[in-house]
């Protein structure tokens, strides 16, 4: 695996959401990119959600279902003229259904440079325990 | 028809015979944008990161996502009338017993060039970094600036 330390990044083109609940405002939305990760503690989710300020995301855990969504301010002066687009501009959103069980007062949240670090700490029981089988 | 030009018939010289298939590709791409509802603005990016380029009357503007990417990783170099942006991107902050359940983001070098049309005045050139994007503010040197011509 050598190869890996030097390899290039290579472009992604930003996903889409495929079926959008109804917005209030047009435009687009796309799912950020995440790694999750899962500790003996806790599970990591972490986001890349360029552009989104603290006060413009918005996490919701109910039902088991996490929530992510980010708001983007547009940030061009309007008197810019477009020469080159590669990329799309628009608000992020992505749903996940957690498995464990977590201890929803306990969550961490950090949002820096565009990144989303959520550490979810999982509830006492959900964490692995040795069953004593007697004998007898 | 390929078989022509490709004996150099006169006027066209004598062209690759692909360039016929290479038209006909980018006219369905466009198609299918349109199609799609996307705006045909866009084009394919093949290096990362993919950048946004505006102007408008004194500067260019360069925008990209790099998220996750802090100023010290970043190189950014500023020559005759192109910019060069080279950096590195890590992912941090794992743990060593972790198990993952997904892994979408990427960590690698990148290294991208881009020319400008217009001259520009390579020592005004600001770059912030906010959020995960990075803004490069390229100044337009005087005299390629749009001149107003009053009509008497």
């Amino acid at each position: 695996m050598a190869d890996t330390e030097n390899k290039e990044l290579k472009v992604r083109e930003k996903q889409e959401l495929a079926a959008p609940a109804e917005q209030t405002r047009s435009g687009l939305v796309f799912t950020p990119h995440v790694d999750i990760y899962e500790t003996e503690k806790e599970i990591i989710l972490v986001a890349d959600m360029p552009g989104v300020k603290t006060k413009d995301l918005t996490i919701d855990l109910r039902d088991d279902t996490l929530t992510l969504s980010g708001d983007i301010e547009p940030f061009e002066n309007p008197d810019e003229q477009d020469m080159m687009i590669e990329y799309e501009v628009g608000k992020f959103y992505r749903q996940f259904t957690l498995s464990e069980v977590i201890d929803q007062s306990k969550i961490d949240a950090n949002l820096s440079d565009g990144v989303l670090r959520l550490a979810l700490p999982k509830v006492e029981k959900a964490k692995p325990r040795r069953i004593e089988v007697k004998a007898g | 028809m390929i078989y022509r030009r490709m004996f150099g018939f006169p006027g066209w010289g004598v062209r690759s015979p692909f360039t016929e298939l290479e038209q006909l590709r980018r006219q369905i791409g466009r198609m299918y944008d349109e199609y799609s509802g996307t705006p045909s603005l866009r084009g394919r990016a093949g290096v990362f990161p993919p950048v946004n380029v505006t102007e408008n009357r004194e500067n260019y503007y360069l925008r990209a996502e790099l998220p996750g990417i802090r100023a010290a990783d970043l190189d950014i170099q500023a020559t005759g009338n192109t910019i060069s942006l080279a950096g590195e991107r890590k992912i941090t902050g794992v743990e060593e017993n972790a198990r993952y359940h997904r892994r979408e983001r990427e960590a690698g070098k990148f290294s991208r060039v881009i020319s400008l049309p217009d001259d520009i005045d390579t020592d005004q050139v600001k770059a912030n970094m906010t959020d995960g994007i990075l803004t490069v503010v390229v100044p337009k040197a005087e005299k390629a600036k749009p001149r107003q011509i009053t009509v008497k």
